[in-house]
């Protein structure tokens, strides 16, 4: 599982930072969702793998991690928030400068 | 009244008023002036308030904690040293306020010249006064900031633009060096409060980092007090009014070098190399100086070599390191800060009144001005070290010090030949000025008709050449006091026996001074020949020198900005990951050598299919994204499997929240790729493409590696208390959900602050943006004409209910199972926006709250009055309560205080979705209607 979830980490990691660098901003905003993706998941395992076992408080039972759990909850929704906002910046961009190259004033 | 907060505010004072001048110059320039008069005149009366007990033999000490962890605190210090300083800035500042009165044309309202000075003078008080390196290194910076502003004041005129450049340039680098020394002095000796710094001179001496805090010190000291070779930016500081000149040059701007000499002698010197390094700087730059001073045709430019020649003096006078030449150099402190500025102030009453100060042009003064060439004759002879005045004292005291030094036994003849020549020049220079500007016949070609200056401009001279005279009639009687003072408190030591009197006897001193008298006049004698040979030699132009290297510089700097910064955001990502990519490389392979051991959990089928989906989408989102649906599709593919990660790694929260902020995101993007321009980005170039896939193979592949590095590393949780505490500190089962709106709440609270930004930031740019909608989509195919499918909006709508009955289940069961308020928040805000998706604007306007600002303050109000609600209770900010209820009919249950901040959370998400959302989809109704005109 270990194994896995690190090559998923990677790929994500790879495809986010790929789209990030093009120069559209449609597939920077697909980029930034896949990173955001990667990172959650990097986070989320520093609290390691458990399977069966949520931080839910009841008799004789073991528990994952809650710590990084709740940090990447915050991180889910904040990350929506920016990933709306940049959306937004784009559109007004586009709007501006009739483009949707990332440098708008650059437009072949 | 405690003495210490007295002492406190003196700078205190000084940095407070600063602005007076500025703000009461709409009164006129007389209510400027008397600003800051006031302000310099209480800033004295407060040093003099601390002085009988200076003199009583205390050291007065004052502190505020600042930054105590870095070693930085307020603290002040009033010694004999201190109070000699302070008493000649406030004094000659007062002075000088009173001189650019009447120097500044009456067009200048002033209040801006004021404060300029009144910070600066401010900053050199606390150089003066700081116990703490640290903040004299402040001070010192704001001295150097200050006068530039001074140098500059004359923006329009490219002289004093290019003359302050170089004052901050030369004494800021200095600055820099002696934050160097000291951080290093601050090492050695475990403080930077002076007081522990003085009493460890041994320790400091014997450390193997004496040599370059010594050096790097002197740097600081040398370099603001214009020691060759960096003495040339002060001739060219000489473009600023002359009041400026008068109190920079004299007692304030150049002297803050020689006090942090004198001012760290116990700590720093008595070694070969202080004794070498300071003297020899001292004496090149005291016959360098002294020599091109004569030849200067400018008043200023003379007297500003002259000025670096007594520097020069002073200097060597500290590097000889006995404890009558330290007495002699404070001593000659106090005197060249009294005649020179006398000095600049004449010059400036000789430049006011005939509009020149070319030497070879100003000739005759004596019978246009009597009074100002009387006064200035006398100061010019304190200056040359004729008798009677107070330069002649300390030039005395110098003398003496040079016979019979013990470093030079060997060639004991050699300093005071230097100082007999450095003597000569002086008289030669001085004699100049005298002859040439007071007597010489008539002026040649004057703009103006010289007279006398008013009566108020001529009484700050009159004062300071008092001043020469009493001092060096009756020395015992005047300036003893103060001076025993500030040199026991420079030696940190009795001060060795010493007579302050005109006569001494027929001894070697006052040989060597009437030698020094005889050659200058000769010298002077024989200037015909001597300025023909000067003229002959190659120019030193030390200014356009600076100038090229300053603009070689500033060409290397925009050629690197123009590199990194080409207004590129994808060269800028590109470098930004690069330097990641270093940063986490030089990370992953220099870190602890921990025992690592990859656990395995058992993956089973699933795990194979999931992370196959997982790989199938986001490869085929990246290779594919230029088809912008079918990217979407499958970046959305990529959340549902991440959500089924959460659920298979026990993170039911996560995966609820995942789910929730996956199907917003896809509304999102489609919403987003509706208005986008119909034609295919063009393909990027090949090694475009080669470079972005190296950086993402790198990025990708590290992030892996660390992934199973962290993993494998031992694993210690600090979460322990939170699992022990949730149901009895909390009051909830749902560790997860008691940590976000009770321990960590003050950190949730933060976040939906920002979330709450970002709604705000989202409907400022959506404010009348106005995008035309596109006919078709990038492959050519038309959007549906039909706005809303009867088929979806009839579906849609008994949802609602249902939909929101849903989250109003997980909201309120969210502190003990899964869910919470930033759960039910997305799901209530996704049910409401697929109504508005289905139904359309008109339906929605009626139905979805609109005022979005008012929501957004009713949340977070929610959540910060809960938390302030528990100060009430004597309790911190954002502490919780929580009990058990009971109502008939449903039942004993527990309710939370926190579920109030949580009902917060949950009011601030919805209106953050629902705002993004539906202020994009209002777009639509824009855009059609714009269409509709067109």
């Amino acid at each position: 599982m270990e194994v896995l979830l690190s090559i998923a980490i990677g790929v994500l990691t790879a495809c986010g930072v790929f789209l990030i660098l093009r120069s559209r901003t449609f597939p920077v905003l697909l980029g930034l969702t896949l990173l955001s993706y990667a990172v959650n998941l990097f986070l989320f395992a520093s609290g390691r793998l458990r399977i069966d076992a949520p931080p839910l408080i009841r008799a004789g039972a073991s528990y994952a991690d809650p710590l990084p759990q709740a940090l990447v909850l915050t991180a889910i929704v904040i990350g929506f928030g920016m990933t709306a906002y940049l959306a937004i910046l784009a559109l007004r961009a586009l709007s501006e400068s009739g483009a949707d190259h990332v440098d708008a004033h650059r437009e072949p | 009244m405690n003495s210490n907060l007295l002492l406190l505010a003196i700078p205190g004072t000084a940095f407070a008023a600063f602005l007076l001048p500025l703000l009461l110059q709409r009164f006129g320039r007389v209510a400027a002036t008397l600003a800051a008069a006031a302000v310099i005149g209480s800033c004295l009366a407060l040093v003099l308030q601390l002085a009988p007990a200076v003199f009583a033999g205390e050291t007065q000490l004052a502190r505020l904690s600042w930054l105590p962890i870095y070693g930085l605190d307020l603290s002040l210090r009033m010694d004999g040293l201190g109070l000699l300083f302070s008493v000649l800035i406030c004094g000659i500042g007062l002075l000088v306020v009173l001189y650019a009165f009447y120097y500044l044309p009456g067009s200048d309202r002033m209040g801006r010249f004021y404060s300029i000075l009144l910070l600066f003078m401010a900053a050199m008080l606390g150089i003066v006064l700081s116990e703490n390196l640290l903040l004299l290194l402040v001070f010192w910076e704001i001295t150097s900031l200050s006068s530039f502003l001074l140098v500059a004041y004359s923006h329009d005129k490219y002289e004093s633009r290019i003359g302050a450049r170089m004052a901050l340039a030369v004494t800021g680098g200095g600055g820099l060096a002696l934050l160097a020394g000291i951080l290093l002095l601050g090492h050695i000796a475990g403080s930077y409060e002076l007081s522990v710094i003085l009493a460890a001179g041994d320790q400091i001496r014997a450390h193997a980092l004496y040599a370059p805090t010594l050096i790097l010190i002197l740097l600081g000291a040398f370099t603001k007090s214009a020691q060759f070779p960096f003495h040339f930016w002060l001739p060219n500081a000489m473009s600023a009014p002359t009041p400026v000149s008068a109190y920079l040059h004299s007692a304030t701007m150049v002297k803050a070098g020689v006090f942090l000499l004198a001012r760290l002698h116990p700590a720093l010197g008595g070694t070969d190399a202080w004794f070498w390094l300071v003297s020899g700087t001292g004496a090149v730059t005291l016959v360098y100086s002294a020599a091109t001073a004569l030849f200067r045709h400018d008043i200023k430019g003379l007297l500003a070599y002259s000025t670096i020649s007594h520097l020069g003096l002073i200097t060597l006078l500290f590097g000889l390191d006995t404890p009558l030449s330290i007495v002699a150099g404070v001593f000659h402190i106090i005197n060249h800060a009294i005649f020179k500025a006398s000095l600049f102030m004449a010059a400036g009453v000789i430049d006011h009144e005939c509009g020149t100060r070319d030497m070879r042009r100003v000739n005759g003064m004596f019978k246009r001005m009597p009074i100002t060439a009387s006064l200035a004759i006398i100061a010019a002879s304190s200056m040359a070290g004729v008798p009677l005045l107070n330069g002649f004292l300390s030039k005395e005291m110098f003398f003496a010090e040079t016979v019979g030094h013990p470093q030079f036994e060997a060639i004991s003849w050699l300093l005071p030949l230097v100082a007999t020549i450095a003597g000569m020049l002086a008289v030669a220079y001085s004699l100049r000025f005298v002859h040439d500007v007071f007597f010489n016949g008539e002026p040649i070609d004057l703009p103006r008709q010289p007279h006398e200056p008013p009566r108020w401009m001529r009484a700050p001279i009159e004062l300071l050449v008092l001043l020469c005279l009493l001092v060096g009639v009756f020395p015992a009687w005047t300036v003893a006091p103060l001076l025993d003072v500030a040199a026991a408190a420079t030696l940190q030591a009795p001060i060795p026996a010493f007579e302050l009197a005109l006569w001494h006897g027929f001894n070697r001193p006052l040989m060597m001074s009437l030698l020094a008298l005889a050659g200058g006049v000769f010298i002077y004698a024989l200037r015909g020949p001597l300025f023909a040979w000067q003229a002959q030699l190659p120019p030193l132009r030390p200014r356009t020198a600076f100038e090229r290297v300053y603009r070689l510089f500033a060409a290397a700097a925009r050629r690197v900005v123009a590199v990194l910064d080409n207004g590129s955001l994808q060269r800028y990502n590109a470098l930004l990951f690069s330097f990641i990519l270093l940063l986490g490389g030089w990370a992953f392979f220099s870190g602890p050598a921990a025992t690592l051991r990859l656990p395995t959990q058992p993956a089973g089928e699933a795990a194979y299919i999931a992370l196959f989906a997982l790989l199938l989408g986001s490869m085929g989102g990246t290779l594919l994204y230029r088809k912008r649906l079918l990217a979407v599709t499958l970046v959305g593919v990529v959340g549902l499997v991440v959500a089924l990660i959460f659920v298979r790694l026990s993170a039911p929260d996560l995966a609820l929240t995942q789910l929730a902020v996956e199907t917003g995101t896809i509304i999102l993007m489609l919403l987003v790729l509706y208005y986008l321009p119909a034609r295919e980005a063009p393909r990027s170039s090949a090694s475009r493409l080669g470079r972005d896939l190296l950086l993402a193979f790198f990025a990708g592949g590290g992030m892996m590696l660390i992934t199973l590095k962290m993993l494998a590393a031992p694993f210690a949780t600090i979460s322990g208390f939170y699992l022990r505490e949730a149901v009895p500190g909390g009051g909830g089962t749902n560790v997860v959900n008691v940590i976000l709106v009770d321990f960590r709440g003050f950190d949730t609270l933060g976040e939906v602050t920002v979330l709450a930004m970002v709604a705000l930031a989202s409907h400022a740019l959506l404010e009348r943006l106005v995008l035309t909608a596109p006919s078709h989509d990038s492959d050519g195919r038309p959007w549906s004409s039909e706005a809303h499918p009867l088929f979806l909006s009839m579906l849609v709508r008994p949802l609602l209910p249902l939909t929101l009955t849903v989250s109003v289940y997980i909201f309120l069961r969210g502190h003990n199972l899964p869910g919470g308020g930033f759960v039910a928040g997305l799901i209530t805000s996704v049910a409401l926006v697929v109504q508005y998706l289905a139904n359309g604007n008109l339906f929605a306007q009626r139905r979805l709250p609109r005022n979005s600002a008012g929501l957004l303050s009713l949340g977070l109000l929610l959540a910060v009055g809960v938390g302030m609600a528990s100060w009430l209770f004597g309790r911190p900010f954002l502490t919780t309560a929580h009990g058990h209820v009971s109502l008939p009919l449903i039942g004993e249950f527990e309710l939370a205080s926190a579920m109030i901040f949580d009902l917060g959370v949950y009011v601030v998400v919805v209106t953050v979705v629902v705002t993004v959302l539906s202020g994009l989809g209002r777009l639509s109704e824009r855009a059609h209607s714009q269409e509709a005109v067109n």
